[in-house]
């Protein structure tokens, strides 16, 4: 699309840029979620990318086929027939040692699931952003995490965005994160369909220059196309073989996922200004209770949380960044001696009244604490039901109730459902 | 796209033939007597001197039994990823070939080929293997076709001949095999209107070398249907296997011919059709078609034998 000539040609922004230091080597610009992303994709310029379009990623795909029409990048594009092709062809791609980006949402990333395990499995460094919408049945367009969170187990890095900046930022980190020789996973980053995708915001885009060098050039282990060194890729592991330690040793990478990110989100905090760790936290050194949410609503909720903070009422907040690995001894460290916690999860698990993802993995986090916070889940905005002031009101409301007398009145609770 | 393949200076002597070096290697576990590793010799026969190879598996015999981990019996770069995704899995690395010759990163010549089953490529494959032919990738997927899922247990696919018995298609008080006709996907893959197409049998080795250099010099997609039987799922005797083939060829069930940037071709003429009762009396797959009860069926498969046949002659230009 014409967004990105208009980038490019956009003028050097001189004003202050990023949250701690003037850094003068960005322009701002006012553009949707899914441009952000094609942006990173641009300057990224990946030797091959493999995708198909599905709303609300649509506009992903569509203006990186003009990026690649336009010739402004040196990317091959392969315009796959499924999303099923979409991660077969990356897997193959990326086994032939280039560096290979796809994208997909909801319908399209459940029909990648089985890919997306071979992909980790074997090791391949491909980075997917995903625009988080709904899974059918009924069938619907609009936001929530279910889709991403039924990869949660396939061994894929996972990455949640609270706006376009931050699908932005995370892009470019994850090429970084997922090439990594003490990782090489793949990478997904997450995005709210609609809410971000759709929505016009300032991003800051880094210079070329200096996101190429972030970037840098990936040097794959093995590669189907040395010649001096053919391997075979995807062999078949049964009882005599390694199965077991190849899925130890995937774990490993995750295990040491946790360092690579901090460093990564460092280095890159050192070109933008912006920050970044497995998670965010606002107050929680002298909160008595606190709100740990991920995404878009991580926002609105910080809003509140500030104003709340302001007159004196001791709350706090984690945003939750990185799902996977998932970040359980920062985060019991951060909410020891807490009262409680309101945990918001934008999915449910249909486990029979056990809570969202997030909750359940929070709530084993904190089982060791010997002071463990009492915790309360609120499933809210299936299906992109919208998450209002008031409701989250609602949900403190009952959070501070819990904290001063010690009692959680209902574990899980359906925030917004009509009733 | 149109370059004519058939003014390539290859040999199909065998005293040539011998030289070329051995890509699937021995020491795989395949059953003795198994046809798929026979494709996959004759067409690797075919790989041009100085270029580079890449192989494409879907899960399947040929794929289980020659890359036991950490063994590789694949003498070559080789990627297998899923069961339904051979030709998608191999247009990606075509892809990040392309992608990084282009950029000067490698030097050498690259081919790519896929093996796949008839089930991994009739049936769950089919839409990947349809894209990777429509997009135009210079590929090469070849069905070693043994007319059922073999790895799984011998299970009806649809490549497998009407009355056949499979695990999936029994025989019984009210079944006499499989009820429908096999699909034509060679026809199919024709109608992408890809360089080259063929049909081809292990038993006839000579002409199916020559179809394996056109379209290792084919630039664009290739679809090669080579007849692999398989002795443990069509029932007859291991040493059987390249005379049994040779009875699909000799009573047109399996006739062999090429299309070649559109135009059909008969590539090995069959002046004595002999019935094809005289193919299926040596399979166990197809005893039960020899019981009286069941004579309308065998009459059947003779008559679907002879209409495609005549087709395939119109097609060729051979029609009387
Ligand atoms: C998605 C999926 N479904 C089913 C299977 C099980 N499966 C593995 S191989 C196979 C049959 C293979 O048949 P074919 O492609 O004809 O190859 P053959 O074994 O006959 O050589 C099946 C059903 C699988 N691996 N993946
Ligand atoms: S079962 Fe059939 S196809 Fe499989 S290895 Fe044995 S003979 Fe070959
Ligand atoms: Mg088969």
């Amino acid at each position: 699309m014409a967004i990105s000539n208009k980038l490019i040609n956009s003028q050097t922004n001189k004003e202050k840029t990023g949250n701690d230091k003037t850094i003068n080597n960005s322009k701002a610009v006012a553009i949707v979620g899914t441009d952000a992303v094609s942006e990173a994709m641009r300057q990224i310029n990946p030797d091959v990318v493999a995708a198909y379009p599905i709303t609300p990623q649509t506009a992903i795909v569509e203006s990186f086929s003009q990026l690649v029409a336009d010739g402004l990048v040196k990317t091959h594009m392969v315009t796959v027939e499924s999303e099923h092709s979409a991660m077969s062809a990356a897997i193959g791609a990326s086994a032939a040692g280039s560096r290979v980006m796809t994208c997909t949402s909801s319908q399209g990333l459940a029909y990648m699931w089985e890919l997306l395990y071979i992909a980790s499995g074997l090791r391949l460094p491909i980075v997917m952003p995903n625009v988080n919408r709904a899974l059918s049945a009924p069938i619907n367009i609009h936001c929530d995490h279910s889709d991403s969170m039924g990869a949660r187990d396939a061994g894929w890095i996972q990455i949640f965005s609270e706006n376009a900046q931050e699908a932005y930022d995370n892009t470019l980190q994850a090429i970084r994160i997922a090439e990594n020789p003490d990782i090489l996973l793949p990478v997904m980053v997450l995005l709210d369909g609609f809410i971000i995708s759709h929505a016009i915001e300032r991003v800051e885009i880094i210079d070329n220059d200096i996101v190429s060098k972030f970037v840098g050039d990936f040097n794959p282990p093995y590669s189907l196309l040395d010649s001096q060194n053919p391997v075979s890729v995807g062999t078949f592991d049964s009882l005599y073989g390694y199965f077991f330690e190849f899925k130890r040793q995937q774990e490993e990478a995750m295990l040491n996922a946790f360092k690579v990110i901090k460093d990564v989100g460092k280095e890159f905090g050192e070109i933008s200004g912006r920050h970044y760790g497995l998670f965010e936290s606002v107050g929680i050194e002298d909160a008595e209770f606190a709100i740990i949410a991920t995404g878009s609503a991580a926002g609105t909720i910080r809003h509140l949380v500030e104003d709340m903070r302001s007159r004196g009422i001791p709350i706090g907040m984690i945003k939750l960044r990185v799902y996977r690995p998932f970040p359980a001894k920062e985060l019991a460290e951060a909410l020891s001696g807490l009262k409680a916690v309101a945990v918001f999860d934008r999915s449910d698990t249909f486990a029979g009244n056990m809570g969202g993802p997030i909750f359940i993995e929070l709530r084993s986090s904190l089982y060791d604490l010997q002071q463990r916070p009492l915790a309360i889940n609120y499933i809210y905005g299936l299906g992109g039901r919208d998450l209002s002031i008031e409701l989250i009101e609602k949900a403190l409301g009952e959070l501070i109730d819990a904290a001063r007398s010690g009692q959680v009145k209902q574990t899980v609770n359906y925030l917004g459902l009509r009733e | 796209m149109t370059a004519n393949l058939t003014k390539q200076k290859t040999s199909t002597k065998l005293k040539d033939l011998v030289k070329k070096p051995q890509i699937l290697t021995g020491g795989h576990r395949l059953c003795a007597g198994c046809g798929a590793p026979i494709a996959v010799r004759q067409m690797l026969l075919g790989v041009p001197d100085n270029v580079k190879l890449v192989v494409a598996n879907p899960t399947g015999c040929l794929e289980v039994s020659t890359t036991i981990y950490p063994y590789t019996s694949w003498n070559t770069s080789y990627i297998h990823c899923a069961f339904e995704n051979a030709a998608a899995t191999l247009s990606g690395v075509e892809t990040a070939y392309k992608s990084l010759k282009e950029q000067g990163k490698i030097k050498e010549d690259y081919r790519f080929i896929a093996f796949g089953g008839d089930g991994g490529t009739y049936d769950i494959g089919l839409q990947s293997l349809s894209g990777a032919l429509e997009r135009g990738h210079r590929l090469i997927y070849v069905c070693y076709n043994n007319e059922a899922y073999m790895n799984t247990g011998i299970q009806r696919s649809g490549a497998t001949p009407m009355g056949s018995w499979t695990t999936t298609s029994p025989h019984g008080n009210s079944s006499s095999g499989k009820k429908e006709n096999r699909k034509d996907l060679t026809a199919i893959a024709a109608a992408h209107n890809i360089p080259y197409v063929a049909q081809a049998s292990i038993s006839h080795w000579k002409d199916l070398v020559r179809k394996a250099q056109k379209a290792f010099a084919a630039d664009g997609p290739v679809f090669i249907n080579v007849l692999s039987p398989c002795h443990r799922g069509w029932r007859f005797p291991m040493e059987n296997t390249v005379e049994i083939a040779r009875l699909a060829v000799q009573s047109c069930a399996w006739p062999l011919f090429e299309v070649e940037n559109g135009k059909w071709k008969l590539t090995t003429k069959v002046p004595k059709k002999i019935p094809v009762g005289e193919y299926l009396k040596h399979q166990g797959r197809f005893a039960h078609l020899f019981k009286e009860e069941n004579k309308d069926v065998l009459a059947l498969l003779q008559e679907n034998v002879d209409a495609e046949w005549e087709k395939l002659l119109q097609l060729c230009g051979e029609a009387e």
